[in-house]
């Protein structure tokens, strides 16, 4: 008899909350009692606030179990768990799970389903069926399917990727670079960190698209240094890719070359800004560069580059095996497509979500949230990391869409949505922006180095009730100066946040 | 993870080498000081400078630009509290406080044991609030669980 099949997250939530202690109790268990099992560490399902989530495979069904600890596990057993068993942590069948069926899982569709580190796995699954099609069409063929999804980019900007790509494979150079931009700093985002200790090969994948695209046999990977799990998981999977003939020379017998490389950051939220991060993977300090010259032609070591976050690459395997047009037939007006959002801070059923963009904000935090975890009213949402608007309740209606949240004075970034109860100071989170500002500026304009100081000042004097209204002209000016002569988005759109607490929660300011 | 302070050029050689004595790989060379070593200390920024082929002021711009590299010698353990938003919005500045209190050291201070360090963001904002302990984030930490946390540390020492 096959031995049973028991999965058991290796992912940073998950373990965050004592997966690694269950998956020991469980191998304790089954070698004390003699009992056959396979113990399987897959990626999270997304379902963060059912963690530690874990599953056994009965009849080619996924049986889970939620909110697990290790005290657990002797229980477990004896209900008869290797069957499925009943038990006040059973959930049923995974595929019932309405959180999960409900989404529209383009580019997380392997993970929590397949064992990351393992190319078969990952190839049963559809894997490298993307890069296998890229080089049978060519290269043509892959930019205009990229371009035809209407993809834009998922690190916040939202640019078009198919145009990217385009310029950086129209550009003449001896050299051309693909770097995977996952300094994922955000707040309230961990999207990226899912995908790649869940799915890493998707991401592996998706790069060697890329370069097979633009003509560039060298990709580096920039990784924040506060996922040291990623790391692992990452570097385990470049090198079984390797093994198995899908990266380094000649990939799969044709003429097509693509290595990848990663790089650690080492604590800075700047280098998520794109040219900070070429900066710092050519071993300096991550200071913004001047643009022009764009990255896509002059980027990483003066060569033509492509910038793209996880999940833009990501998405493009599904996009070059099923088509553009279906990714394009996701989504609103210029947001087409999916977005893994992540429900994050106070709210009950935290988590990843992946949907198609027109959602609304109630939908994701009321319909999938179970809203606040404290259960009191909730009072405000930030959207899009520590650079997006503070939502007020009457805004939750607004769709998810990039123009629509450009035109309430907001933005999507990378999906981070951030809740917030009824015991929160606003003024508090106004003065956070500015201070985390004053910490992460990379220094080199003005605006930002100092005003973000100044800002911190002159909010404190507003709480203290110090000529208060001198002071809120003056920091509305400083709004003004930061958003009009910032070099980039870190200086420009810090005032993002204050002004939307000085529009929609005044009240906290005691104006 | 246990960090020993006492420098040593020979080891610091092989890091540089490990990395083909790249100067465009500074920051990893650095990172794999501060694993070795805990910190970066004077004598490891002019040692680089000279092994890359770079000036010392390269290097002490590099290693004064980013939150990793510390100068000086952390505690046998270093515990990160997320200080972001989605951290914030479940007590993060409570927990900030009472960690403060319990281990009688100040954001940025050490004890012989323990330096505490501000983080922003761990990517578990789901599991808030997240600390961090050497190499491990833990999620859901209240003041208790995180004096349990703490005091797993002291039992193993």
């Amino acid at each position: 008899m096959a031995r049973t099949k028991i999965y058991v997250p290796r992912e940073t939530s998950a373990i965050s909350v004592g997966a690694d202690d269950v998956a020991i109790a469980i191998a304790r268990h089954s070698k004390k009692s003699g009992t056959d099992v396979q113990l399987i560490r897959n990626g999270s399902w997304g379902a963060s606030w059912l963690e530690p989530l874990i599953e056994v495979e009965v009849d080619q069904q996924r049986i889970a179990y939620g909110n697990v600890e290790p005290g657990d596990v002797d229980g477990l057993f004896q209900n008869g768990f290797l069957d499925g068993g009943e038990h006040a942590r059973r959930l049923g069948p995974i595929q019932d799970i309405e959180y999960l069926i409900t989404q529209d899982r383009w580019t997380f569709f392997r993970v929590g389903l397949i064992d990351p580190l393992s190319v078969e796995s990952y190839a049963e699954h559809q894997g490298f069926s993307g890069l296998q099609q890229a080089i049978e069409i060519g290269s043509e063929a892959v930019l205009d399917a990229v371009t035809e999804s209407g993809l834009r980019g998922r690190g916040g900007a939202g640019f078009p990727t198919g145009i990217k790509w385009r310029t950086v494979a129209n550009a003449e150079a001896d050299q051309k670079y693909i770097t995977c931009n996952a300094d994922e700093g955000d707040s309230g985002t961990f999207s990226d960190r899912m995908l790649m200790e869940g799915d890493p090969m998707c991401l592996l994948e998706g790069m060697a698209i890329a370069g097979y695209a633009v003509g560039a046999n060298k990709g580096y990977i920039y990784l924040r240094s506060e996922y040291p799990l990623t790391y692992k998981i990452l570097t385990r999977a470049i090198s079984a890719a390797e093994h198995a003939g899908w990266l380094g020379k000649n990939i799969q017998g044709s003429e097509f070359d693509f290595d990848i490389e990663i790089h650690v950051g080492a604590g800075s939220y700047v280098c998520g800004e794109e040219t900070a991060m070429l900066e710092s993977l050519e071993g300096k300090r991550g200071i913004v560069r001047y643009r022009p010259p764009l990255p896509a032609l002059e980027g990483l070591f003066g060569k033509p580059t492509v910038v793209n976050n996880v999940i833009t690459l990501a998405s493009v395997p599904n996009i070059i095996r099923l088509g553009g047009e279906r990714y394009a037939g996701f989504g609103v007006n210029r947001s087409k497509g999916t977005l893994a959002f992540q429900l994050a801070g106070n709210i009950k059923r935290g988590g990843l979500v992946e949907k198609a963009f027109g959602i609304t904000l109630r939908e994701l935090i009321d319909g999938y949230g179970g809203g606040t975890a404290s259960g009191r009213p909730l009072k405000a949402v930030q959207v899009g990391g520590p650079l997006g608007a503070y939502i007020p309740e009457s805004q939750l209606d607004t769709p998810l869409d990039y123009e629509a949240f450009a035109e309430i004075g907001a933005l999507i970034g990378h999906g981070g949505i951030v809740v917030f109860d009824d015991l929160v100071n606003m003024a508090q989170q106004a003065r956070f922006a500015m201070e985390f500002c004053a910490i992460e500026s990379c220094g080199k304009c003005t605006p930002c180095r100092i005003g973000s100081v100044r800002g911190v000042e002159v909010i404190d004097r507003i709480i203290a009730g110090t000529d208060r209204e001198e002071n809120y002209d003056l920091l509305v000016e400083l709004c003004d100066t930061m958003e009009d002569a910032s070099l980039c988005a870190m200086g420009g759109m810090t005032p993002y946040p204050v002004r939307s607490v000085l529009k929609y929660f005044a009240e906290d300011f005691a104006l | 993870m246990s960090v020993t302070n006492g420098y040593d050029a020979e080891v610091a050689s092989k890091i540089v080498a490990r990395f083909d004595a790249k100067p465009e790989l500074l920051i990893q060379i650095l990172r794999g000081v501060v694993e070795r070593f805990g910190y970066v200390p004077e004598a490891a920024v002019r040692q680089l400078a000279d092994e890359l082929n770079l000036s010392r002021a390269d290097v002490h711009g590099v290693v004064s630009y980013y939150h990793d590299f510390r100068t000086e010698p952390p505690g046998k353990h270093i515990v990160k509290i997320c200080q972001a938003e989605a951290c914030q919005a479940m007590g993060s500045r409570e927990l900030t406080a009472h960690a403060e209190d319990a281990l009688g050291i100040r954001m940025h201070g050490s004890n012989d044991d323990i330096t505490l360090e501000p983080v922003y963001c761990l990517g578990n904002c789901a599991c808030s609030p997240a600390i961090m302990i050497d190499e491990r984030t833990h999620g859901r930490v209240n003041s208790q669980r995180f004096d349990e946390l703490i005091g797993g540390l002291e039992a193993d020492d």
